[in-house]
C-alpha cells in the first residue's frame, strides 16, 4: 500500500522538471520585466505538491498514485502558460492553488465517510441549483459577454456552476443508486424503442428542465451541455439502456435547437460557430483569432513566451481571453500540435484513472459518483477545446486545472478529493476480499 | 455496470481524438490558408517583432532600414526610406497595415530571416533571436537618381538599365516616384486611380506600345532566321496598302533597294513592314517569345506586379500567339496591339549586346547575414539565346548608324560607341494622358560602348508631343554616361 505513494512520489519527478523548465523558459525569454521573486513561486508550488503528496500518505495510503501528479502536471502547465501571460495573474493563480488544497485537504478530512452525502442528496442539489441562481441576483451578479456566469461579493468573485456541477453529480449518483433497477425493469418497448417509465423518470425530467433552464436563464450554453451530457453519460452507466441516451440527446437538441432560435445570445453563439467569417472584427474576432494563433503555431509550436497575446504597442488584445476560455489556443501556438496532444493526453489519462476506480469501487454510488466525476470533468475539457477548435460552439467554460479562475481550481480539487477518497477505499477493499463491504456488492 | 464504463471511456476517447484531429487541422494542415486570410493580422504582427534586414544599394547607399518603437512587449519595428522616393520604385513598402510589394515582398523572406522549421527551433533553444538578412541589390544609386531627375522633367515615364552579361538590374525608375515614407500617412492619396498612380511601377507594370524600337526585334528575326542579309536589298516605297490601309513612311520619303543598314538607320516603316510578311506568324513570334514576349519576366519582382508583354486582345484580356490572325506588318514596326513594358525593351537590347543572350534581370545581388558574413550571391543565369552573335554583331553595327546618323542622334555620348533605337508611338486620345489629340510614347534603346557593351537601357516617357529623339534619347545619353563614368 505504500508502493501506490512510493509510485505517486516518483511520478511527481517530471512535474518537477516541467515546472523548473518551463518557468526557466518563461523567465529567460522575458528577464527584463520579470524580477528574481517569481521564480521562487516555482519552489513554493514544488513544496506543496510534496506536502500534499504527505498528506495523502497518511490520510489515503492505498489512493490512485497517478491522480494526483496528473492533475499537478495540468496545474503546472497551467501555471507556466498564466505566468507568462500576467505575472499578477499567476500570483492569484498560485494562491488559489493553495486555497484548493486547503479545500482539498477539508474534504478527505470531513467525507471519510462519503455515503454521508447520499443522506443530503436533496439539500445538496437545491442548493447547487440554487446558487446558479446567483448570478441574476441584483447587487452581486455579473454578467459576461451576455450570460450570467458570476458573482461577485466585495472583492471574492466566483462562478457557481463550477460547484454545481459537484452538486449535481453527487445527487444524480445517489438517486440513480436507488432507482437504476425500476428504470430498467419498469422500461416499456413502445414501437421498438425502449421507454422509460415515467413514474421514475420525473426527477430525471427535472435534470433536463435543469439544463434548459441554464441555457434561458443563464444563458450559458457550454454548462449546460457539460452537465447534460455527464447526466447522460451517467444514465447510461446506471441502466444500460442506449435508447435512454439517444432520448435525452434528442430531448437536450430539440431544446437547444428550440432556443438557439429564439434566445438571441444562444442564437449568436451557433452562428458565430457557423460562419465566423461574416464579422471577422466582431462577434467572429475570439474564435478566428484562437484558430489563427492556432495555425501559427504549427506541429512545435513558438516556445514558451513567444506568443503574441495582444497587439504590440496596444492594449487590444490579439488572442481575447488567453488565460481562461483560449489558453488551449494558446498552447498550441506555444507548444505545437505536439504539446497540445500532451494535454489532451493528460486530461485523457485522468479520464482513464476516474474510470478505473469506478470499476473498482464495489458499491453502486460510489461507482456512479466516480463515473459522474471524471465525465464531468472529461466533458469540461471536452466543451471549452471542443470550442476553441470550432468543433462545437465556443462558451465560457474553463479548462479544467490549466485555465486561471478561483471557482475553477477550487471546484475541481474538491471533485479530485472526492475521486481520491473513492479510491482509497475500493483499492483497501480490492486487496482485503474478506473486508466486510467486499460481500455486499462485489465487483460485477 | 462495468461493461458500460468502458464503453463511456472508449467514448471519450473517441472524443478526445476529434479533438487532437481539429487541433491537427488548424495548426498544421490548414496552416498555410489560415495565414494567407485577411483577417488574420497574426503573421504581419509577427514580423513587425523582427528587425527587417536592411536594403543597400551597390555603393552602400542605405535604400532601407528597420528603427525599433516602443519598448518591453509592445517593442516593435517599422521600415524606414532613408532616401525618400529615390527607390520607391522598385523597392516598393513594408507596412503592417497595408502590407509588402515589389522588391520588400519578393525577397520577404530573407528579410526576416525566416529558415527552416527545424533551424528556428534550434534558434529558439540557443534563445537567438530571430534576426533578418541585409540585401544589397545591383541599383547605382547615381544612374538612378539621374534616371529620375530626367523623367520628371520630361513627363511620366520609366527607365531600366541592365547590365547585359550578368542581368543585374542597375537602374529601375518609375515616374510619378512615391516616397514609402508617406505609405502610411496617404495610403489612399497614393493609390488613387489618377493620371499619376505613383504606386504603379511603369517599368514593369506600364503597358506600352513600343513603336519603331520593336523594329530591333524585326530585324532581329529576319537575319538569325535567315530570310534576309545586311545586303538584301528591299524596295520600300513612301507609301504601301497593308490590309486596306495605307502603311507610310515618315514624310512619305521612298527607300528603293534599302538594306538593313538604311532601313534601321531612317527607321522605314514600309520596309520592315515587307519584312515582318515575309517572316510569318510563326517566325515572328517565335523570335518574340524567345526575347522575352508572351511571358512574365525572370526578374525578382513579385509576379501580380510584373505585366507581360506582346500582342493584347484587350477586350479578351489576353496575349495573342502564333496562331492568332494578326496585321504582321504592322506588328514588324510596333504596332498592331502589340504592348510592351520598358523592362521587356531594355531586355531586347540588352540581348543584342550580350552577343545574343539574354540574362535573367535581377535586382539583388548578395544576401549578408547580420553577422556581416555573405550567406548568398545572385549567380547570373541565362534566360535565353534569341539570336546567333553573328545576327547581334550585324544588328549592333545598323544600330550603330541610328545614333551616328540616323534618328536617335541625341543618345550620342562623346567618346564612346553608341547603339540604338529610337521609337515613337502615335497614341492620341490617349485617356491616361487627358485624351490629346497628339500625344506620342516616346521610347529609346540601346546599349553602350557598342563594342564593348556595359550598359543596355531603355527609356520611354508617355504622353508626349516630341519624339523618341528628343525626349528618350538624351535620358538614354545622360544615365548611360553616369554609369560608365561610374565605373
Amino acid at each position: 500500500m505504500t508502493s501506490a505513494r512510493n509510485r505517486e512520489l516518483l511520478a511527481l519527478v517530471p512535474v518537477a522538471l516541467l515546472l523548473t523548465a518551463g518557468f526557466a523558459a518563461v523567465f529567460s525569454q522575458e528577464n527584463d520585466q520579470l524580477d528574481n521573486l517569481s521564480l521562487i513561486y516555482g519552489a513554493y508550488f514544488l513544496a506543496i505538491c510534496l506536502a500534499t503528496h504527505i498528506y495523502l500518505r497518511i490520510r489515503l495510503p492505498d489512493a490512485d498514485p497517478y491522480l494526483f501528479p496528473l492533475v499537478a502536471t495540468l496545474t503546472t502547465f497551467g501555471l507556466v502558460m498564466i505566468y507568462r501571460i500576467d505575472e499578477t495573474l499567476a500570483r492569484d493563480q498560485a494562491n488559489w492553488f493553495v486555497l484548493g488544497l486547503v479545500l482539498f485537504a477539508l474534504t478527505i478530512q470531513l467525507l471519510r465517510d462519503y455515503e454521508v452525502l447520499e443522506r443530503y442528496r436533496y439539500t445538496i442539489a437545491i442548493a447547487g441549483l440554487a446558487v446558479l441562481l446567483a448570478p441574476r441576483l441584483p447587487g452581486i451578479g455579473q454578467q459576461v459577454n451576455g450570460a450570467y456566469l458570476g458573482v461577485k461579493i466585495g472583492p471574492l468573485a466566483f462562478q457557481p456552476a463550477e460547484f454545481t456541477k459537484i452538486a449535481i453529480i453527487v445527487f444524480l449518483a445517489s438517486y440513480l443508486r436507488e432507482h437504476r433497477e425500476v428504470l430498467i425493469v419498469g422500461a416499456r418497448r413502445v414501437l421498438g424503442v425502449t421507454l422509460p417509465p415515467l413514474k421514475h423518470f420525473g426527477p430525471l425530467l427535472v435534470v433536463w428542465g435543469a439544463s434548459m433552464f441554464m441555457l434561458v436563464f443563464i444563458r450559458d450554453l457550454g454548462s449546460s451541455l457539460m452537465f447534460f451530457a455527464a447526466f447522460l453519460a451517467l444514465l447510461y452507466v446506471a441502466t444500460g439502456r442506449f435508447s435512454f441516451v439517444v432520448i435525452g440527446m434528442l430531448m437536450f437538441l430539440l431544446g437547444a435547437w428550440f432556443f438557439a432560435s429564439t434566445v438571441p445570445h444562444v442564437h449568436e453563439r451557433v452562428e458565430i460557430w457557423l460562419h465566423p467569417y461574416e464579422e471577422p472584427e466582431n462577434a467572429g474576432y475570439q474564435i478566428l483569432q484562437s484558430i489563427f494563433a492556432q495555425a501559427d503555431g504549427g506541429l512545435f509550436g513558438k516556445g514558451f513566451g513567444q506568443a503574441l497575446i495582444t497587439v504590440p504597442g496596444t492594449d487590444n488584445a490579439l488572442l481575447p481571453a488567453a488565460q481562461t476560455d483560449t489558453i488551449y489556443s494558446l498552447i498550441v501556438n506555444e507548444v505545437g500540435l505536439f504539446g497540445a496532444v500532451g494535454v489532451v493526453l493528460v486530461y485523457l489519462m485522468v479520464t482513464a484513472r476516474g474510470f478505473k476506480i469506478a470499476l473498482l469501487a464495489s458499491d453502486g454510488f460510489s461507482k456512479l459518483l466516480a463515473v459522474g466525476l471524471t465525465s464531468v470533468f472529461a466533458i469540461q475539457a471536452f466543451v471549452i477545446i471542443g470550442g476553441v477548435t470550432r468543433v462545437i460552439p465556443l462558451t465560457g467554460v474553463t479548462l479544467p486545472f490549466i485555465s486561471y479562475g478561483g471557482s475553477s481550481i477550487v471546484a475541481n480539487f474538491v471533485l479530485l478529493a472526492l475521486l481520491l477518497l473513492i479510491s482509497d477505499r475500493a483499492r483497501r477493499e480490492a486487496e482485503e476480499p474478506a473486508g466486510p463491504m467486499a460481500a455486499m456488492g462485489a465487483p460485477a | 455496470m462495468n461493461r458500460q464504463i468502458v464503453k463511456l471511456f472508449g467514448f471519450i476517447v473517441v472524443l478526445f481524438g476529434i479533438l487532437v484531429g481539429f487541433t491537427s487541422y488548424w495548426s498544421v494542415f490548414d496552416a498555410e490558408a489560415l495565414k494567407e486570410e485577411d483577417a488574420n493580422k497574426r503573421p504581419l504582427l509577427e514580423q513587425q517583432q523582427v528587425p527587417r534586414g536592411r536594403i543597400l544599394a551597390a555603393d552602400g547607399t542605405l535604400i532601407a532600414k528597420s528603427v525599433a518603437k516602443g519598448r518591453g512587449s509592445g517593442k516593435r519595428y517599422v521600415r524606414r526610406y532613408p532616401e525618400g522616393a529615390l527607390f520607391g520604385h522598385p523597392i516598393g513598402y513594408s507596412f503592417v497595415q497595408y502590407g509588402d510589394t515589389e522588391f520588400e515582398q519578393f525577397h520577404n523572406e530573407e528579410l526576416v530571416g525566416e529558415g527552416s522549421e527545424f533551424s528556428s527551433i534550434v534558434d529558439e533553444l540557443l534563445g537567438e533571436r530571430q534576426e533578418g538578412n541585409d540585401i544589397v541589390t545591383n541599383i547605382d544609386t547615381e544612374a538612378q537618381r539621374a534616371a529620375l531627375t530626367d523623367l520628371e522633367e520630361q513627363g511620366f515615364g520609366a527607365v531600366v538599365a541592365i547590365e547585359p552579361s550578368t542581368g543585374a538590374v542597375k537602374v529601375m525608375a518609375s515616374n510619378a516616384p512615391f516616397d514609402p515614407n508617406r505609405v502610411p500617412y496617404e495610403f489612399s492619396k497614393l493609390a488613387s486611380d489618377g493620371i499619376e498612380r505613383p504606386l504603379v511601377n511603369r517599368a514593369t507594370q506600364g503597358l506600352y506600345p513600343p513603336g519603331s524600337t520593336f523594329k530591333v526585334v524585326t530585324a532581329a528575326a529576319g537575319l538569325d532566321s535567315g530570310v534576309i542579309t545586311p545586303e538584301t536589298p528591299i524596295d520600300a516605297p513612301g507609301s504601301l496598302e497593308v490590309e486596306g490601309t495605307p502603311l507610310e513612311n515618315d514624310f512619305g520619303e521612298d527607300f528603293f533597294g534599302a538594306t538593313l543598314d538604311t532601313a534601321l538607320t531612317n527607321s522605314v516603316n514600309t520596309w520592315f513592314g515587307q519584312l515582318g510578311q515575309q517572316l510569318g506568324n510563326d517566325t515572328l513570334f517565335e523570335y518574340l517569345e524567345r526575347f522575352g514576349f508572351n511571358a512574365k519576366p525572370a526578374i525578382d519582382l513579385p509576379e501580380d506586379e510584373v505585366e507581360e508583354s506582346g500582342v493584347w486582345d484587350i477586350e479578351d484580356n489576353e496575349v495573342l500567339t502564333s496562331s492568332d490572325p494578326v496585321d504582321l506588318a504592322r506588328l514588324a514596326i510596333g504596332q498592331e496591339r502589340l504592348l510592351a513594358t520598358p523592362l521587356q525593351m531594355a531586355q531586347v537590347a540588352a540581348a543584342v549586346a550580350n552577343d545574343g543572350t539574354l540574362m535573367k534581370p535581377q535586382i539583388w545581388k548578395r544576401v549578408v547575414d547580420p553577422d556581416g558574413r555573405t550567406v548568398e550571391t545572385m549567380d547570373p543565369s541565362v534566360y535565353s539565346k534569341p539570336i546567333s552573335s553573328e545576327t547581334a554583331a550585324e544588328l549592333t553595327t545598323a544600330m550603330e548608324g541610328v545614333v551616328s546618323e540616323g534618328t536617335g542622334t541625341n543618345a550620342a555620348i562623346s567618346g564612346v560607341l553608341v547603339a540604338g533605337k529610337t521609337g515613337t508611338a502615335e497614341t492620341p486620345g490617349n485617356e491616361a494622358c487627358g485624351g490629346g489629340a497628339d500625344e506620342n510614347q516616346a521610347w529609346f534603346i540601346g546599349f553602350a560602348p557598342a563594342d564593348d557593351p556595359q550598359i543596355a537601357i531603355a527609356a520611354s516617357v508617355e504622353c508626349t508631343e516630341q519624339f523618341g529623339n528628343d525626349v528618350a534619347a538624351p535620358i538614354f545619353a545622360d544615365v548611360a554616361e553616369t554609369i560608365l563614368n561610374g565605373e
